[in-house]
Protein backbone atom coordinates (compact mmCIF):
# COMPACT_ATOMS: atom_id res chain seq x y z
CA UNK A 1 0.00 0.00 0.00
CA UNK A 2 1.49 3.33 -1.05
CA UNK A 3 1.87 6.10 1.44
CA UNK A 4 1.30 9.47 -0.19
CA UNK A 5 1.72 12.80 1.48
CA UNK A 6 0.82 16.14 -0.08
CA UNK A 7 2.46 19.05 1.70
CA UNK A 8 1.36 22.64 1.49
CA UNK A 9 0.21 25.52 3.64
CA UNK A 10 -3.07 25.73 1.79
CA UNK A 11 -2.71 27.78 -1.36
CA UNK A 12 -4.28 26.98 -4.70
CA UNK A 13 -1.27 25.07 -6.04
CA UNK A 14 -1.32 22.71 -3.06
CA UNK A 15 -5.03 21.98 -3.51
CA UNK A 16 -4.36 21.26 -7.18
CA UNK A 17 -1.67 18.71 -6.31
CA UNK A 18 -4.04 17.00 -3.88
CA UNK A 19 -6.76 16.84 -6.51
CA UNK A 20 -4.35 15.50 -9.13
CA UNK A 21 -3.06 12.85 -6.71
CA UNK A 22 -6.56 11.72 -5.83
CA UNK A 23 -7.45 11.51 -9.51
CA UNK A 24 -4.27 9.61 -10.32
CA UNK A 25 -4.89 7.13 -7.52
CA UNK A 26 -8.40 6.52 -8.78
CA UNK A 27 -7.17 6.22 -12.34
CA UNK A 28 -4.51 3.62 -11.54
CA UNK A 29 -6.51 1.76 -8.91
CA UNK A 30 -3.38 1.64 -6.73
CA UNK A 31 -4.08 1.19 -3.04
CA UNK A 32 -2.84 4.26 -1.26
CA UNK A 33 -3.32 6.41 1.80
CA UNK A 34 -3.29 10.11 1.03
CA UNK A 35 -2.43 12.63 3.73
CA UNK A 36 -2.63 16.37 3.34
CA UNK A 37 -0.14 18.06 5.62
CA UNK A 38 -0.47 21.79 6.29
CA UNK A 39 1.79 22.28 9.31
CA UNK A 40 4.69 24.35 7.99
CA UNK A 41 6.95 23.08 10.77
CA UNK A 42 6.60 19.56 9.45
CA UNK A 43 7.63 20.20 5.86
CA UNK A 44 11.34 20.35 6.55
CA UNK A 45 11.15 16.99 8.32
CA UNK A 46 10.02 15.40 5.09
CA UNK A 47 12.74 17.12 3.12
CA UNK A 48 10.32 19.50 1.43
CA UNK A 49 11.51 23.07 1.27
CA UNK A 50 9.43 24.41 -1.58
CA UNK A 51 5.72 23.82 -1.49
CA UNK A 52 3.64 22.21 -2.82
CA UNK A 53 5.45 19.00 -2.01
CA UNK A 54 4.61 15.43 -2.95
CA UNK A 55 6.14 12.57 -0.98
CA UNK A 56 5.47 8.97 -2.00
CA UNK A 57 6.64 6.18 0.31
CA UNK A 58 9.12 8.49 2.00
CA UNK A 59 10.67 9.85 -1.19
CA UNK A 60 10.25 13.44 -2.27
CA UNK A 61 8.89 13.21 -5.81
CA UNK A 62 8.01 16.80 -6.50
CA UNK A 63 8.64 20.06 -4.79
CA UNK A 64 7.75 23.62 -5.68
CA UNK A 65 5.54 22.80 -8.63
CA UNK A 66 2.43 20.91 -9.61
CA UNK A 67 3.47 17.61 -11.20
CA UNK A 68 1.64 16.43 -14.29
CA UNK A 69 -0.91 13.71 -13.70
CA UNK A 70 0.97 11.42 -16.08
CA UNK A 71 4.02 11.80 -13.86
CA UNK A 72 2.03 11.02 -10.72
CA UNK A 73 0.58 7.95 -12.40
CA UNK A 74 4.09 6.79 -13.30
CA UNK A 75 5.33 7.25 -9.74
CA UNK A 76 2.35 5.37 -8.37
CA UNK A 77 2.79 2.41 -10.66
CA UNK A 78 6.53 2.09 -10.13
CA UNK A 79 6.28 2.56 -6.33
CA UNK B 1 -26.57 60.76 -0.90
CA UNK B 2 -25.09 59.98 -4.29
CA UNK B 3 -23.29 63.33 -4.35
CA UNK B 4 -21.10 62.14 -1.48
CA UNK B 5 -20.36 58.85 -3.19
CA UNK B 6 -19.41 60.21 -6.59
CA UNK B 7 -16.08 61.96 -5.84
CA UNK B 8 -14.55 58.93 -4.06
CA UNK B 9 -15.72 56.55 -6.77
CA UNK B 10 -14.39 58.87 -9.45
CA UNK B 11 -11.15 59.03 -7.48
CA UNK B 12 -10.87 55.26 -7.64
CA UNK B 13 -11.67 55.26 -11.33
CA UNK B 14 -9.09 57.89 -12.23
CA UNK B 15 -6.44 56.13 -10.19
CA UNK B 16 -7.03 52.99 -12.22
CA UNK B 17 -6.77 54.93 -15.46
CA UNK B 18 -3.40 56.25 -14.32
CA UNK B 19 -2.12 52.74 -13.87
CA UNK B 20 -3.49 51.50 -17.16
CA UNK B 21 -1.33 53.98 -19.02
CA UNK B 22 1.37 53.10 -21.52
CA UNK B 23 3.75 54.58 -18.97
CA UNK B 24 3.03 51.78 -16.50
CA UNK B 25 2.18 48.97 -18.87
CA UNK B 26 5.42 49.24 -20.86
CA UNK B 27 7.29 48.15 -17.79
CA UNK B 28 4.76 46.03 -15.94
CA UNK B 29 3.96 43.70 -18.86
CA UNK B 30 7.60 42.81 -19.62
CA UNK B 31 8.15 42.40 -15.86
CA UNK B 32 5.41 39.77 -15.71
CA UNK B 33 7.07 37.90 -18.57
CA UNK B 34 10.39 38.08 -16.75
CA UNK B 35 8.85 36.77 -13.52
CA UNK B 36 7.08 34.04 -15.47
CA UNK B 37 10.33 33.18 -17.20
CA UNK B 38 12.11 32.90 -13.89
CA UNK B 39 9.44 30.61 -12.52
CA UNK B 40 9.46 28.40 -15.60
CA UNK B 41 13.08 28.18 -16.53
CA UNK B 42 15.42 28.82 -13.63
CA UNK B 43 16.33 25.67 -11.76
CA UNK B 44 15.37 26.19 -8.14
CA UNK B 45 17.59 23.31 -7.17
CA UNK B 46 20.65 25.28 -8.22
CA UNK B 47 19.71 28.08 -5.83
CA UNK B 48 18.59 25.88 -2.94
CA UNK B 49 21.98 24.25 -2.79
CA UNK B 50 23.32 27.46 -1.25
CA UNK B 51 21.04 27.09 1.74
CA UNK B 52 22.51 23.85 2.99
CA UNK B 53 24.26 23.72 6.36
CA UNK B 54 27.71 23.17 4.88
CA UNK B 55 27.71 26.13 2.50
CA UNK B 56 30.10 28.92 3.56
CA UNK B 57 28.06 31.50 5.44
CA UNK B 58 28.88 34.57 3.32
CA UNK B 59 27.52 32.68 0.32
CA UNK B 60 24.35 31.67 2.17
CA UNK B 61 23.66 35.20 3.33
CA UNK B 62 24.40 36.64 -0.09
CA UNK B 63 22.18 34.23 -1.96
CA UNK B 64 19.46 34.50 0.69
CA UNK B 65 19.27 38.26 0.24
CA UNK B 66 18.72 38.21 -3.52
CA UNK B 67 17.10 34.89 -4.23
CA UNK B 68 13.69 36.24 -3.30
CA UNK B 69 13.39 37.37 -6.89
CA UNK B 70 13.96 33.85 -8.11
CA UNK B 71 12.28 31.72 -5.53
CA UNK B 72 9.10 33.35 -4.52
CA UNK B 73 6.19 35.48 -5.43
CA UNK B 74 3.62 34.49 -2.89
CA UNK B 75 4.16 34.29 0.83
CA UNK B 76 3.11 30.67 0.81
CA UNK B 77 6.43 29.84 -0.79
CA UNK B 78 8.52 32.04 1.46
CA UNK B 79 7.36 30.67 4.82
CA UNK B 80 7.98 26.96 4.11
CA UNK B 81 11.38 27.73 2.65
CA UNK B 82 12.23 29.89 5.64
CA UNK B 83 11.27 27.02 7.95
CA UNK B 84 13.42 24.63 5.93
CA UNK B 85 16.52 26.83 5.92
CA UNK B 86 16.09 27.55 9.61
CA UNK B 87 15.63 23.97 10.77
CA UNK B 88 17.58 21.88 8.31
CA UNK B 89 19.76 24.19 6.37
CA UNK B 90 22.09 27.11 6.81
CA UNK B 91 20.44 28.19 10.03
CA UNK B 92 18.68 31.13 11.65
CA UNK B 93 20.75 33.92 10.10
CA UNK B 94 20.38 33.13 6.39
CA UNK B 95 16.79 32.00 7.00
CA UNK B 96 15.87 35.38 8.49
CA UNK B 97 17.74 37.17 5.70
CA UNK B 98 15.64 35.28 3.20
CA UNK B 99 12.45 35.88 5.21
CA UNK B 100 12.93 39.63 5.04
CA UNK B 101 14.44 40.03 1.59
CA UNK B 102 12.10 37.61 -0.17
CA UNK B 103 8.97 39.74 -0.21
CA UNK B 104 10.96 42.96 -0.10
CA UNK B 105 12.79 42.56 -3.42
CA UNK B 106 9.98 41.08 -5.41
CA UNK B 107 10.84 41.94 -9.03
CA UNK B 108 7.37 43.13 -10.03
CA UNK B 109 7.13 45.30 -6.94
CA UNK B 110 10.49 46.99 -7.54
CA UNK B 111 9.59 47.72 -11.15
CA UNK B 112 6.22 49.20 -10.25
CA UNK B 113 7.76 51.16 -7.37
CA UNK B 114 10.39 52.68 -9.64
CA UNK B 115 7.73 53.57 -12.18
CA UNK B 116 5.08 55.10 -9.94
CA UNK B 117 7.12 56.44 -7.04
CA UNK B 118 10.34 57.31 -8.77
CA UNK B 119 13.60 55.62 -9.69
CA UNK B 120 15.25 56.83 -6.48
CA UNK B 121 12.72 55.09 -4.22
CA UNK B 122 12.73 51.99 -6.43
CA UNK B 123 16.48 51.63 -6.24
CA UNK B 124 16.47 52.65 -2.58
CA UNK B 125 13.98 49.93 -1.82
CA UNK B 126 16.02 47.24 -3.54
CA UNK B 127 19.32 48.29 -2.00
CA UNK B 128 17.98 48.79 1.52
CA UNK B 129 16.14 45.49 1.38
CA UNK B 130 19.25 43.55 0.43
CA UNK B 131 21.61 45.31 2.82
CA UNK B 132 19.33 45.24 5.80
CA UNK B 133 18.20 41.68 5.16
CA UNK B 134 21.80 40.63 5.63
CA UNK B 135 22.24 42.91 8.65
CA UNK B 136 19.11 41.61 10.35
CA UNK B 137 20.10 38.03 9.63
CA UNK B 138 23.58 38.55 11.06
CA UNK B 139 22.27 40.28 14.18
CA UNK B 140 19.79 37.51 14.86
CA UNK B 141 22.41 34.82 14.26
CA UNK B 142 24.65 36.63 16.72
CA UNK B 143 22.00 37.18 19.38
CA UNK B 144 20.93 33.55 19.34
CA UNK B 145 24.32 32.01 18.62
CA UNK B 146 24.38 29.69 21.60
CA UNK B 147 21.02 28.21 20.72
CA UNK B 148 22.08 27.79 17.11
CA UNK B 149 25.33 26.06 18.04
CA UNK B 150 23.48 23.64 20.31
CA UNK B 151 20.98 22.92 17.57
CA UNK B 152 23.67 22.32 14.96
CA UNK B 153 25.37 19.81 17.24
CA UNK B 154 22.05 18.06 17.78
CA UNK B 155 20.72 17.96 14.27
CA UNK B 156 23.79 17.12 12.22
CA UNK B 157 21.78 17.56 9.09
CA UNK B 158 23.45 16.73 5.84
CA UNK B 159 23.39 19.18 2.98
CA UNK B 160 22.05 16.35 0.93
CA UNK B 161 18.63 17.29 2.27
CA UNK B 162 18.71 20.40 0.21
CA UNK B 163 19.34 18.76 -3.09
CA UNK B 164 16.92 15.86 -2.81
CA UNK B 165 13.96 15.96 -5.15
CA UNK B 166 15.39 18.71 -7.34
CA UNK B 167 15.70 16.55 -10.40
CA UNK B 168 15.64 19.19 -13.10
CA UNK B 169 18.89 20.41 -14.64
CA UNK B 170 19.12 24.08 -15.38
CA UNK B 171 19.67 25.49 -18.83
CA UNK B 172 23.22 26.52 -19.75
CA UNK B 173 23.99 29.88 -18.12
CA UNK B 174 24.70 31.79 -21.32
CA UNK B 175 21.27 30.89 -22.71
CA UNK B 176 19.68 32.18 -19.51
CA UNK B 177 21.71 35.38 -19.71
CA UNK B 178 20.65 35.93 -23.32
CA UNK B 179 16.99 35.19 -22.57
CA UNK B 180 16.69 37.38 -19.48
CA UNK B 181 19.03 39.99 -20.89
CA UNK B 182 16.73 40.49 -23.87
CA UNK B 183 13.64 40.62 -21.65
CA UNK B 184 15.25 43.23 -19.41
CA UNK B 185 16.36 45.19 -22.47
CA UNK B 186 12.77 45.21 -23.70
CA UNK B 187 11.61 46.47 -20.31
CA UNK B 188 14.22 49.22 -20.11
CA UNK B 189 13.88 50.22 -23.74
CA UNK B 190 10.12 50.52 -23.39
CA UNK B 191 10.55 52.95 -20.52
CA UNK B 192 13.18 55.20 -22.10
CA UNK B 193 12.28 58.71 -23.08
CA UNK B 194 12.70 58.58 -26.84
CA UNK B 195 10.62 59.26 -29.91
CA UNK B 196 7.67 56.92 -30.24
CA UNK B 197 8.60 55.75 -33.72
CA UNK B 198 12.12 54.89 -32.63
CA UNK B 199 10.80 53.12 -29.55
CA UNK B 200 8.39 50.92 -31.49
CA UNK B 201 11.04 50.03 -34.05
CA UNK B 202 13.52 49.17 -31.29
CA UNK B 203 11.01 47.09 -29.37
CA UNK B 204 10.00 45.15 -32.46
CA UNK B 205 13.64 44.43 -33.17
CA UNK B 206 14.29 43.22 -29.62
CA UNK B 207 11.17 41.07 -29.64
CA UNK B 208 12.24 39.55 -32.95
CA UNK B 209 15.65 38.65 -31.55
CA UNK B 210 13.99 37.22 -28.45
CA UNK B 211 11.70 35.08 -30.60
CA UNK B 212 14.75 33.78 -32.44
CA UNK B 213 16.61 32.95 -29.25
CA UNK B 214 13.62 31.24 -27.72
CA UNK B 215 12.70 29.11 -30.71
CA UNK B 216 16.31 28.06 -31.10
CA UNK B 217 17.17 27.15 -27.53
CA UNK B 218 13.90 26.40 -25.81
CA UNK B 219 11.80 23.28 -26.05
CA UNK B 220 8.12 23.56 -26.90
CA UNK B 221 7.30 22.54 -23.35
CA UNK B 222 9.48 25.22 -21.83
CA UNK B 223 7.94 27.96 -23.94
CA UNK B 224 4.48 26.74 -23.00
CA UNK B 225 5.50 26.63 -19.35
CA UNK B 226 6.78 30.18 -19.57
CA UNK B 227 3.47 31.41 -20.96
CA UNK B 228 1.49 29.43 -18.39
CA UNK B 229 3.56 30.76 -15.48
CA UNK B 230 3.27 34.33 -16.75
CA UNK B 231 -0.47 34.02 -17.15
CA UNK B 232 -0.87 32.34 -13.75
CA UNK B 233 1.03 35.17 -12.10
CA UNK B 234 -1.06 37.76 -13.90
CA UNK B 235 -4.31 36.02 -12.90
CA UNK B 236 -3.10 35.88 -9.32
CA UNK B 237 -1.83 39.43 -9.00
CA UNK B 238 -3.64 41.76 -11.38
CA UNK B 239 -7.22 41.53 -10.03
CA UNK B 240 -6.17 42.26 -6.45
CA UNK B 241 -3.81 44.96 -7.68
CA UNK B 242 -6.69 46.66 -9.50
CA UNK B 243 -8.76 46.53 -6.32
CA UNK B 244 -5.83 48.00 -4.38
CA UNK B 245 -5.45 50.79 -6.92
CA UNK B 246 -9.16 51.57 -6.80
CA UNK B 247 -9.19 51.64 -2.99
CA UNK B 248 -6.10 53.88 -3.00
CA UNK B 249 -7.87 56.23 -5.37
CA UNK B 250 -10.96 56.31 -3.17
CA UNK B 251 -8.93 56.91 -0.02
CA UNK B 252 -7.01 59.70 -1.72
CA UNK B 253 -10.27 61.61 -2.02
CA UNK B 254 -11.64 60.65 1.37
CA UNK B 255 -8.70 60.98 3.76
CA UNK B 256 -7.99 64.56 4.87
CA UNK B 257 -4.51 65.66 3.82
CA UNK B 258 -3.61 67.06 7.19
CA UNK B 259 -4.00 63.64 8.87
CA UNK B 260 -1.24 62.33 6.65
CA UNK B 261 0.93 65.43 6.68
CA UNK B 262 0.76 65.57 10.48
CA UNK B 263 1.56 61.94 11.12
CA UNK B 264 3.99 61.00 8.37
CA UNK B 265 4.79 64.23 6.57
CA UNK B 266 8.37 65.34 6.25
CA UNK B 267 11.31 63.07 7.05
CA UNK B 268 11.60 63.24 10.82
CA UNK B 269 12.35 60.23 12.99
CA UNK B 270 8.80 60.04 14.30
CA UNK B 271 7.24 60.07 10.83
CA UNK B 272 9.53 57.25 9.75
CA UNK B 273 8.79 55.28 12.88
CA UNK B 274 5.04 55.62 12.47
CA UNK B 275 5.29 54.52 8.84
CA UNK B 276 7.41 51.50 9.81
CA UNK B 277 5.03 50.36 12.52
CA UNK B 278 1.98 50.78 10.32
CA UNK B 279 3.76 48.88 7.57
CA UNK B 280 4.72 46.07 9.92
CA UNK B 281 1.16 45.56 11.10
CA UNK B 282 -0.70 46.06 7.86
CA UNK B 283 -1.17 43.28 5.40
CA UNK B 284 -0.33 44.02 1.76
CA UNK B 285 -1.09 41.64 -1.06
CA UNK B 286 1.68 41.37 -3.66
CA UNK B 287 2.17 44.73 -5.36
CA UNK B 288 -0.67 46.51 -3.56
CA UNK B 289 1.76 48.34 -1.30
CA UNK B 290 2.71 50.51 -4.28
CA UNK B 291 -0.65 52.19 -4.97
CA UNK B 292 -1.25 52.61 -1.23
CA UNK B 293 2.12 54.27 -0.65
CA UNK B 294 1.65 56.41 -3.78
CA UNK B 295 -1.67 57.57 -2.41
CA UNK B 296 -0.09 58.52 0.92
CA UNK B 297 2.74 60.35 -0.83
CA UNK B 298 0.20 62.27 -2.92
CA UNK B 299 -1.51 63.23 0.32
CA UNK B 300 1.70 64.50 1.87
CA UNK B 301 3.71 61.58 3.22
CA UNK B 302 7.45 62.21 3.14
CA UNK B 303 9.80 60.22 0.91
CA UNK B 304 11.61 58.74 3.91
CA UNK B 305 8.46 57.36 5.55
CA UNK B 306 7.40 56.10 2.11
CA UNK B 307 10.54 54.00 1.90
CA UNK B 308 10.06 52.83 5.49
CA UNK B 309 6.55 51.65 4.66
CA UNK B 310 7.77 49.90 1.52
CA UNK B 311 10.38 48.00 3.50
CA UNK B 312 8.31 46.99 6.51
CA UNK B 313 5.02 46.54 4.66
CA UNK B 314 5.49 43.51 2.43
CA UNK B 315 7.76 41.68 4.88
CA UNK B 316 5.43 41.71 7.88
CA UNK B 317 1.78 41.73 8.75
CA UNK B 318 -0.23 40.74 11.79
CA UNK B 319 -1.30 37.37 10.34
CA UNK B 320 2.17 36.55 9.11
CA UNK B 321 3.71 37.44 12.48
CA UNK B 322 1.60 34.69 13.99
CA UNK B 323 2.86 32.12 11.51
CA UNK B 324 6.46 33.18 12.00
CA UNK B 325 5.92 32.85 15.75
CA UNK B 326 4.82 29.27 15.16
CA UNK B 327 8.02 28.60 13.29
CA UNK B 328 10.69 30.26 15.39
CA UNK B 329 9.08 31.02 18.70
CA UNK B 330 7.84 34.17 20.37
CA UNK B 331 11.19 35.51 21.51
CA UNK B 332 12.94 35.35 18.13
CA UNK B 333 9.83 36.68 16.39
CA UNK B 334 9.66 39.66 18.72
CA UNK B 335 13.35 40.43 18.11
CA UNK B 336 12.83 40.07 14.36
CA UNK B 337 9.88 42.48 14.34
CA UNK B 338 11.86 44.97 16.41
CA UNK B 339 14.81 44.74 14.03
CA UNK B 340 12.63 45.18 10.95
CA UNK B 341 10.88 48.25 12.35
CA UNK B 342 14.21 49.75 13.42
CA UNK B 343 15.90 49.10 10.09
CA UNK B 344 12.92 50.44 8.16
CA UNK B 345 12.87 53.58 10.29
CA UNK B 346 16.60 54.14 9.92
CA UNK B 347 16.54 53.50 6.15
CA UNK B 348 13.64 55.89 5.72
CA UNK B 349 15.35 58.54 7.83
CA UNK B 350 18.62 58.31 5.93
CA UNK B 351 16.88 58.22 2.56
CA UNK B 352 14.54 61.11 3.34
CA UNK B 353 17.20 63.38 4.74
CA UNK B 354 20.27 62.57 2.69
CA UNK B 355 19.25 60.96 -0.55
CA UNK B 356 15.75 61.70 -1.76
Amino acid sequence: MSDIKVLGPGCKKCHTVLAEVEAAVEQTGVKATIQYITDINAFADYGVFLTPGLVINGQVKASGKVPKRAEIVRWLTEA
Amino acid sequence: MTEILIPPLLGGYYEILEYLSAHVLTCLVPAFFIAGGIAAVVSTGAVLRYFGPTTPKPLSYGVASVSGTILAVCSCTILPLFAGIFRKGAGLGPAVTFLFAGPAINLLAIVLTARKLGLDIGVGRAVAAIVFAIVIGLIMAFLFRREEAAKAAREQASSQDFTAGMGEDGKPPFQLVAFFGLLVAILLFGTMQIAVGLKIAGLLLLIAVLALVVTRWFERDEIRNWMVETWTLAKLIVPILLVGIFVAGVLKVVIPEHWIANSVGGNGLQANLIASVVGALMYFSTLTEVPIVKMLVDLGMGKGPALALLLAGPALSLPNMLVIRNLMGTKKTAVYILLVVTMATVSGYIFGNFVG
